[in-house]
């Protein structure tokens, strides 16, 4: 008894400052609990596995691709080794437009239903955080996770690129190659909002992960069946449409296409990691007349990817404050 | 003694068109023991959670430690300690890192936790293997034990325990108690405890409120709530005998004409007489006399049990 008066003592007199605010504690123990957990392993092992398998299939081709003179890209060494492939892999960043998902929805989908279940839930509000503090600790915390192994995974990249060819990365691949990091990074932040969000709505968590994969099924797969269905009755016959309306349809429905948040990943990640794509639209024969096939500047680049860019972060940003709605008036009880 | 810590006016929630609580008045003093009595469903929780400001009230204001509890929620909950009717803890951690995640969680340096953790959990009796094992292995008993310890890691001046007795044994429960009250009377703490296990109460509370349909019926200290609530009918006898009596029983006028014997009824073997003073002696020798074999006699007092079933079928016709 005594010693616990005593420390209290000392705890009034020393303490102030030093200790962390209580949202970082919690940041903390999130970001241990996944790492501990079977879960987050078993995501680790896949992405390593994949990002190894695409990345050997580029070295063994990279000779050959580096020497295609008409290649306008092909100075660009360390962007070769992330898109190259010879058929029979998919590159990194189209796997990881369906294994983004996959990471953002495990780690998110019982963020929250699973300490409702556990009474764990009614504990941690009952002592002096505020309620959205546990919410943005759960993203913080997988989003933290995400992006250290999405950033070690680059640089590992282009250490062992470094080592094994020898030729030093321009300023530019490395911007563009941090660019694309970041850009999965927030990719990953949308679906585990989207499943941060459903872990609130159902309180089981198969269901919300079950939910979460049904969305994702219909993003990747449905969805772009469904417009271009769509757009199929609606259209009118190629042949009666003057080149205005038919290049006016084109636009419609590719901003349709681009709803779908995995199709702005492939956009963006796209014009990032191959700097001759001049445009995610289509292009009139006036534009593309003079233009020489090479390499646009980054900064081109990055005004390409800006509006697909801001779309993402907008999706995401949508889904968290939707959570954050619904959080604030739930129930806590269990 | 009038130092109010709790005080509730007019508290009152709905919940669409069902009414949890409504419009509860009730101060709780500095030090005391309070236990918030009724069945299931009665809205203790409810109001429980009201005033740790965890849900929003319909109308009315909890003031706790001088805060509103609605208005300024962390202020309140970090004077005020609140064990949950279902505990539950993170099953991957072990029981220390459980506390000392709470400990952190309202302030504690670093340096510091582990220490006050493991005073903690030795004050609750909690020691030995159990400190480092996984709370998936805890038993029911040992896991209120660290409810408790979690309670008190932060040094509340107020202590809310819902349901603390829900599932412990009855040699568990009255350790459990009795800590509690040790507790409370060395720190000066103010508790509040929900139950709807009334003898358990009986034994620790200064006061009791009793609950019932979202209203509260009445307040008072034991003592006072029996004597006001069976004024007229204050024992009853059980006399149970060796032979079965034959209805109507002949004895029953005799029996009614003794002083002070207000009914009698028999069933079998088993004659209950209500009285307002005390005259199991004279019953006793009643039956002695007419010689039948006398197996046993029970004195009743109506205890919080009968006080809480009296309210309880009361509330119910209405």
């Amino acid at each position: 008894m005594k010693a616990i008066i005593d420390s209290l003592k000392s705890h009034s007199s020393t303490s102030s400052g030093v200790q962390p605010h209580p949202f970082w504690v919690m940041v903390r123990k999130e970001i241990a609990d996944h790492i501990r957990s079977w879960r987050f392993l078993v995501l680790l092992v896949l992405v390593v596995l994949t990002f190894w398998g695409t990345t050997s299939v580029s070295m063994a081709n990279l000779r050959q691709v580096v020497g295609n003179a008409n290649d306008p890209d092909s100075l660009f060494l360390y962007l070769k080794l992330l898109t190259t492939t010879e058929g029979s892999l998919p590159p990194f960043h189209v796997f990881l437009s369906f294994l983004g998902p996959l990471l953002g929805i495990s780690l998110g989908f019982d963020a929250v239903n699973s300490e409702q279940q556990n009474g764990t839930l009614t504990r941690i509000m009952a002592q002096p955080v505020f309620r959205d503090n546990l919410l943005l600790s759960k993203f913080v915390s997988a989003l933290t996770l995400v992006g250290s192994l999405l950033l070690s995974l680059s640089l590992l990249m282009i250490g062992g690129g470094i080592l094994i060819t020898g030729v030093l990365i321009e300023v530019e691949e490395l911007i563009r190659i941090l660019g694309f990091t970041f850009l999965c990074t927030i990719y990953v932040g949308f679906w585990l909002g989207l499943s941060i969000l459903l872990s609130i709505l159902f309180r089981q968590g198969a269901t919300s992960a079950l939910t979460a994969i049904g969305i994702w099924l219909f993003f990747t797969v449905f969805y772009q069946i469904i417009v271009n269905l769509v757009a199929e009755a609606l259209v009118p016959a190629e042949s009666a449409l003057s080149q205005q309306a038919i290049l006016r349809y084109n636009e419609l429905l590719l901003n349709l296409l681009r709803l779908a948040p995995s199709q702005l990943y492939t956009d963006a990640t796209t014009t990032l990691l191959m700097p001759s794509v001049r445009s995610l639209g289509p292009i009139t024969m006036e534009q593309m007349a003079g233009a020489i096939p090479s390499p646009l500047p980054l900064k081109e680049s990055l005004m390409i990817v800006w509006p697909q860019l801001s779309g993402l972060i907008a999706a995401t940003v949508l889904c968290f404050a939707l959570s954050y709605y619904l959080f604030m008036r739930r129930e806590i009880r269990s | 003694m009038d130092n109010p810590i709790i005080q509730l006016r007019h508290l009152t929630k709905h919940y669409g068109d069902f009414k949890a609580v409504k419009g509860l008045d009730l101060t709780i003093n500095k030090g005391e023991i309070f236990g918030l009595l009724g069945p299931n469903g009665a809205g203790k929780t409810t109001t429980i959670l009201m005033m740790m400001g965890l849900t929003e009230p319909t109308s009315g204001t909890a003031q706790v430690c001088g805060f509103d509890a609605s208005r300024d929620p962390i202020s309140v909950k970090r004077l005020v300690g609140y064990m949950p009717d279902s505990v539950g803890f993170y099953d991957n951690m072990t029981a220390l890192e459980n506390l000392m995640y709470i400990g952190e969680l309202n302030g504690i340096p670093r340096a510091e936790v582990e220490n006050r953790a493991l005073t903690t959990m030795d004050l609750v009796g909690l020691q030995g293997d159990a400190i480092h094992k996984k709370t998936s292995a805890y038993s029911r008993g040992m896991k209120q034990r660290l409810g408790l310890a979690e309670v008190l890691i932060k040094e509340p001046k107020v202590i809310v325990l819902d349901e603390p007795t829900l599932g412990i044994d009855p040699s568990g429960v009255r350790e459990f108690l009795s800590l509690i009250m040790r507790l409370s009377r060395e720190k000066g703490l103010t508790v509040l405890l929900s139950s709807h296990h009334l003898h358990q109460v009986q034994q620790v509370c200064d006061r009791v409120g009793i609950f019932v349909n979202g209203e509260l019926l009445v307040e008072g200290d034991i003592n006072s709530l029996s004597s006001q609530l069976f004024a007229e009918k204050s024992y009853e006898i059980h006399v149970s005998l060796e032979e079965t009596i034959s209805l109507p029983w002949k004895d029953e006028t005799e029996m009614l004409q003794m002083p002070s014997v207000q009914s009698v009824s028999a069933v079998d073997q088993r004659i209950a007489i209500s009285c307002k003073v005390d005259v199991t002696p004279d019953v006793v020798r009643f039956f002695v006399h007419r010689g039948y074999g006398v197996t046993g006699v029970q004195k009743k007092e109506y205890g919080l049990e009968d006080i809480y079933q009296k309210y309880f079928e009361d509330s119910k016709f209405n």
